[in-house]
């Protein structure tokens, strides 16, 4: 029996009928072709976030990126006017990569005066001009104002950094809209104590997405990670969402969550109890401005039971919410058709007692625990689904999200192929 | 500091004196995460009850203990002691739930913490 409404046009799936209700196409996960156009339509044209002005603490802190989605290497800094680039990592002399250290592909962070190539010693000031040739009357007519990095689009919201190659894209706020706009003001800046995680995953970038982006799987993949009585009863209600909320090309699920603090301190583990702490994070809020009320985009069916905002950020990011006051981010990196690099960040407010640390940390157990197991799955439906013996599948409504980034990352790809035939 | 690497491997971390009876699991007294992460998969069942058990009676004293002083800075003796609790988060799990040392259904998953707050 349903606990939660949902639309008038009888369920979520049919509240977006661009949507339809049939079998999804999954050969958008194996097929390379369809990966290769997938980085020209999607990574190359769409505002990427790679990281937080947190990141850039001063001026001349810099950090890199390694994005084969989008085929190069990023660097992402802060000028003496505190403003922020991003630039190709690559010297304008003879292609050398410019910031590196002991392994070329590997990321790096760092702070400088000026960045110096290694090859030849070609200088870059801060806002990618730039500022010193070796020998440079070697050289003929160089004009030096025009080899200067190459840069990127990059744009800040809420002090996440995102870039953008695509030089006519529009603005990284219109890009966002109303649905991710509606999440502004939470206080992001306050949370800076940061666990980051990373994993190289075994299977498409869209398919750990999917296992984020529907909650239907948790009862069951994650039962034996809950007290006993508590995961026989999830299994029996099974999931369904508060809400969800598609605003194309992003969308959002908000869900319920009991557990923080749970209504019966039978429902969760000895240490839970003691720490007051778990997988939806330490019960306790921390007592900062922001959080009461939370922005208007937060918890949109203004439930009581809430527990978590997810909120899909097209094409690579997910921003999560929730309601004992701290947030995560997801990114996934794909790096081949059956291949990506999956980023977590946990953002807490930097506990101030040995306490709110201890409760911490095992919410940061604990979110691994769940990762391992979610990432565990990826790599088998991935080996299963290149087999193509079976390419349709049948999307539940509470998996309304996986429908919509299939069919909205399929009608872009076609979109950009019928363009290529055309032009 | 210039000790050398001999020297700080025979010297036990101490903790403080009221919490001798956790002084048998120095071996746990570790900072970061794939230190303790590391040490549990290496460990047994037995070994980790153990931890466990004691370091749940002794819980609360002794984060109380470390919250006479700053988390930002710790004295050694309360640090050593808290890293020694994160130890017993860290082995939580195998206890309270799945009997094992790693997640169940997780295969040859690797998820790895690159930046954590170290206290």
């Amino acid at each position: 029996m349903a606990k939660f409404s949902k639309p008038a046009a009888g369920s979520w799936t049919q509240n977006y009928p661009e949507l339809g209700t049939g079998p999804v196409d999954y050969t958008d996960s194996v097929d390379p072709a369809f990966y290769e156009d997938e980085r020209h339509a999607i990574f190359r044209r769409n505002w990427l976030n790679v990281g937080r002005v947190e990141q850039l603490p001063r001026v001349g802190s810099y950090f890199t990126k390694e994005l084969p989605c989008i085929g190069s290497s990023v660097v992402i800094n802060k000028d003496r006017d505190g403003e922020i680039h991003a630039f190709h990592n690559i010297c304008r002399h003879r292609g050398n990569k410019l910031v590196w250290d002991d392994f070329p592909n590997e990321e790096t962070s760092g702070s400088c005066r000026q960045f110096t190539c290694k090859y030849h010693a070609w200088r870059y000031e801060l806002n990618g001009d730039l500022a010193f040739v070796q020998q440079e009357k070697e050289f003929f007519d160089l004009d030096k104002s025009k080899y200067g990095l190459k840069t990127i689009r990059c744009e800040v919201w809420e002090g996440f950094i995102f870039i953008n190659l695509d030089v006519n894209a529009k603005p990284l706020t219109e890009f966002l809209g109303p649905l991710i706009k509606g999440t502004e003001g939470y206080p992001f800046h306050e949370m800076t104590e940061v666990y980051s995680y990373k994993a190289e995953i075994g299977s498409n970038w869209k398919l750990f997405i999917d296992a984020f982006a529907e909650f239907y799987h948790a009862p069951i993949l994650h039962q034996k990670q809950a007290v006993k009585d508590e995961a026989s009863k999830l299994l029996d209600v099974g999931f369904e969402a508060l809400h969800y909320q598609i605003e194309a090309p992003h969308s959002m699920v908000s869900s319920w969550g009991g557990m923080a603090p749970p209504k019966d301190p039978n429902m969760v583990k000895p240490i839970e109890r003691k720490l007051r702490s778990g997988l939806f994070g330490p019960w306790d809020r921390p007592d900062i401005e922001g959080l009461d009320p939370l922005p208007e985009g937060i918890n949109p069916a203004r439930h009581r039971a809430w527990g978590i905002d997810e909120f899909e950020i097209f094409p690579n990011m997910s921003l999560l919410f929730w309601a004992p006051g701290w947030y995560l981010t997801y990114h996934y990196w794909p790096t081949a058709v059956n291949k990506h690099i999956f980023e977590a960040n946990l953002y807490f407010v930097p506990a101030k007692t040995a306490r709110e640390r201890l409760a911490q940390e095992l919410a940061a157990v604990t979110f691994k625990e769940y990762a391992l197991q979610d990432a565990n799955t990826l790599e088998a439906t991935q080996t299963m689904l290149a087999t193509r013996e079976i390419s349709d599948f049948p999307l539940n409504d509470q998996e309304v999200l996986l429908r919509h980034l299939h069919t909205t990352v399929q009608r872009i790809v076609e979109e950009y192929r019928n363009d290529n035939v055309n032009n | 500091m210039t000790t050398s690497t001999t020297e700080a491997a025979t010297v036990t971390k101490q903790l403080p004196e009221e919490f001798a009876a956790l002084s048998r699991f120095s071996a746990w007294i570790l900072p970061t995460e794939p230190e303790r992460y590391t040490k549990r998969l290496a460990s047994s069942m037995e070994e980790m009850q153990d931890l466990y058990d004691v370091g749940m009676e002794h819980l609360d004293a002794a984060l109380d203990y470390c919250d006479k002083f700053d988390i930002n800075d710790l004295p050694d003796e309360a640090r050593n002691l808290f890293h020694l609790l994160q130890s017993v988060v860290m082995v939580s799990f195998p206890i309270e739930c799945w009997s094992q040392a790693r997640v169940p259904d997780s295969g040859a998953a690797y998820v790895a913490l690159v930046h954590e707050p170290v206290v």
